[in-house]
């Protein structure tokens, strides 16, 4: 059998392997992501009046709800922490997490148009929600730096600078959980659509079950708090806030449980998609 | 080996299957997937796959392709036809990677850009400019190799004005021309195109066309397209699959196969090897009218063993007619097609006379398709009645009388793809100095 000189030989064959990360691959396509990660700004605003500025806007407008409601009302303690800032910096992880975890559980039924008619590595978009969201989380940091500017001038505030090298640590960490959950749940979605309903909903109550709108240490010792702490984010949220506002309660022994979580799903997640991404065209 | 064979292979498929679930999927089959799922890591048999697969459709589950094996050479423009249903799009889904086989194995040795619908990434709020770029970057382009051909792609599109306004804006040609372009100027291998063209206007599906023919001839690029235009089957294609039912049919010389697809039904007119004489009397009437005043019911090739023509040979049939009312002025039209029914040319009609009532008279017929040269062609023929106002009532439409090939014996190689199917006559040159 004669052969092509060209360096490219594609082999497809109906036997799959389980791990085939091919990243090679992926790399190849780097432009792709990063015009994916382009677009998903792009898009969300245009035909906007105020444009980029509402990435600024909605944590603000919800962190000053949430200092009413739960600081101002409930009476709930932000840790000596001033309360807005306390609000912001939750808000900015935690909507890091839950929108690598939302965008990604709707990557095949979103793209099912491109995916059903192109092929590019399909690992592609997942990478580019998890980009796309460390941008957002960047500039909502920029806005809780103004305020922390405020406080830090007045002496009020008491940030631990040497940990905030974590941050980009806990940036892979919440993304590996939060694409790894994602993207299974993408996986699963293409047969059994009801848990696109679950996960709208799941996500909003999941974050009462994380210290977003008070602190870890309000709670009292018992199963909540050990429940709380089997919760893969908790861990995370307090550690970067123990960060970036001097305030918060890391449990090591937690921390290493939530990074376990966040290995094994991610592993299973790719597993899967790998799996379906073949021939998810058939069933979505 | 020939030369043919010794080209580089582009593609090879080999058993190739591609198996779908009919009715609903999930919604009860919950249980259905454990199951199976059960089995499988049991490593015993999957109880809700049935024993013999082979079968096009069983129970559950249905072959779209069913057991494919092609070999598409380097450089090669190969056509796919076929009815809707046949498995072209499911091949063509199998070697973009859109979707995995459910039996056999691929090679793929090229790049590949696929069209199996333009834009696909096309986003409506982002300008023609952005979309270059992001669908280019899906069909697996850089950002520097998008860059370098911008140019090109925008003077191709012929959207220029338009390229900063967003594509929402666009005519459905606009869109897809622009996408189109994008497609076309990828440094692929392989192209591979599912009826792309039906959108642009003329003079864009002309265009492309000549850039694809291009691409294939000059730049050694190998092309598969789909399509159910067989004109552009024939523009551009070297070679043709026919496929029905999920199998192969036929791979071949693009006339034939086109043949091979458009005529089922009309097979009757189908010859023997050897044969050069047809009996019609036991044929229906295939008369306008309820019945026909006269009928053909005999046709013989004279001096022919088999409908097999040389290019500028003249053609001669007898004919017997038979005719059930006396007819004043009967006359007699011939009508060469293409397979697919596109008219060649028609010699207009030649008076047989007066035939009488209930009488068979035979004719020889001499005619001379001047010009008409290497290809496959329908003959039709049709009698006719003409009035003394001129008004004409067919009475008699044998259509295909018989099926002919005009083949080239020697001397020039005539490429009727290019060249068409007509030899004019040699042009006279004076020298005038």
């Amino acid at each position: 059998m004669s052969q092509s000189p060209s360096s490219y030989h594609t082999h497809i064959s109906a036997r799959h392997r389980w791990f085939d990360l091919n990243l090679r691959e992926v790399w190849q396509y780097r432009d792709l992501i990063v015009l994916f990660t382009k677009r998903s700004f792009v898009v969300s605003y245009k035909q906007t009046i105020l444009g980029p500025a509402w990435i600024f806007l909605t944590p603000l407008f919800s962190s000053i709800v949430q200092a009413f409601v739960f600081g101002g009302i409930a009476g709930i303690g932000t840790d000596g922490v001033p309360g807005l800032l306390f609000y912001l910096c939750n808000n900015a992880v935690w909507a890091y997490f839950s929108t690598c975890l939302i965008n990604n559980a709707s990557t095949f039924t979103a793209n099912a148009g491109v995916f059903g008619k192109v092929y590019f590595p399909r690992l592609t978009t997942p990478i580019s929600n998890v980009i796309s969201s460390i941008i957002r989380f960047g500039i909502q940091m920029l806005l809780v730096l103004l305020f922390m500017s405020y406080y830090l001038v007045r002496g009020s505030l008491h940030p631990r600078w040497a940990m905030w090298l974590l941050i980009p640590v806990e940036l892979v960490h919440l993304g590996l959980l939060g694409m790894g959950l994602g993207i299974i749940i993408s996986s699963l979605t293409t047969k059994y659509r009801d848990l696109t309903v679950l996960v709208g909903f799941g996500v909003s109550l999941w974050m009462y079950a994380t210290p977003v709108v008070y602190p870890l240490s309000t709670v009292a010792d018992g199963w909540i708090k050990n429940l709380l702490l089997v919760n893969p984010v908790t861990p995370s949220v307090e550690l970067l806030r123990s960060a970036i506002l001097g305030a918060g309660t890391v449990y090591w022994d937690a921390y290493a449980l939530s990074w376990a979580v966040s290995l094994v799903v991610t592993v299973l997640g790719i597993m899967i998609f790998n799996k379906v991404e073949r021939t998810f065209m058939d069933t979505v | 080996m020939s030369s043919l064979n010794e080209k580089p292979v582009a593609i090879r498929l080999s058993g190739v299957k591609k198996m779908y679930r009919l009715g609903q999927i999930g919604g009860g089959t919950l249980t259905a997937d454990l199951q199976s799922w059960w089995a499988r890591v049991r490593g015993k048999e999957d109880p809700n796959i049935p024993v013999n697969m082979d079968q096009r459709l069983i129970g559950q589950t249905f072959m779209a392709l069913n057991g494919i094996d092609l070999e598409v050479k380097k450089g090669e423009a190969l056509g796919i036809i076929g009815g809707n249903g046949a498995g072209k799009s499911t091949m063509l889904k199998l070697l973009c990677r859109v979707t995995a086989p459910t039996e056999g194995e691929i090679d793929i040795y090229g790049r590949i850009v696929s069209m199996l619908e333009v834009g696909t990434g096309f986003n409506g709020e982002m300008t023609g400019r952005e979309n270059v770029y992001l669908n280019g970057a899906i069909l697996g382009m850089t950002k520097a190799e998008i860059d370098a051909k911008m140019e090109d792609i925008i003077e191709f599109s012929e959207v220029r004005d338009f390229i900063d306004t967003p594509v929402k804006r666009y005519s459905s040609g606009m869109f897809v021309k622009l996408a189109f372009s994008v497609a076309a100027h990828l440094d692929s291998e392989i192209m591979i195109m599912d009826e792309v063209l039906a959108v642009g206007d003329m003079a864009f599906q002309k265009k492309c066309l000549t850039k694809m023919r291009e691409a294939a001839t000059q730049q050694g690029r190998t092309v598969l397209y789909v399509s159910h235009n067989m004109n552009t089957i024939r523009q551009l294609c070297d070679r043709c699959v026919v496929m029905d039912k999920g199998r192969i049919i036929f791979q071949g010389d693009v006339e034939e196969a086109i043949e091979i697809y458009m005529n089922n039904e009309a097979m009757q007119g189908q010859w023997a090897e050897g044969q050069s004489e047809r009996d019609l009397t036991t044929c229906e009437t295939r008369s306008p009218w309820a019945e026909g005043k006269a009928r053909i019911v005999y046709l013989k090739l004279l001096g022919k063993e088999n409908a097999l023509y040389a290019p500028g040979e003249k053609m001669k049939f007898q004919i017997r007619i038979l005719a059930n009312q006396t007819i004043e002025n009967l006359r007699l039209r011939v009508e060469i097609r293409y397979g697919d029914d596109t008219p060649v040319g028609t010699m207009p009609g030649v008076s047989l006379g007066t035939v009488e009532a209930q009488t068979t008279r035979d004719f020889t017929v001499e005619f001379d398709p001047i010009g008409l040269t290497v290809g496959r062609y329908r003959v039709d023929m049709v009698l006719f009645e003409l009035d003394e106002f001129g008004n004409s009532f067919d009475q008699e439409l044998l259509l295909p009388a018989f099926r002919m090939e005009v083949r080239e014996e020697q001397g020039l190689v005539w490429s009727p793809q290019n060249w068409g199917h007509i030899r004019f006559a040699d042009a006279t040159v004076t020298k005038l100095n």
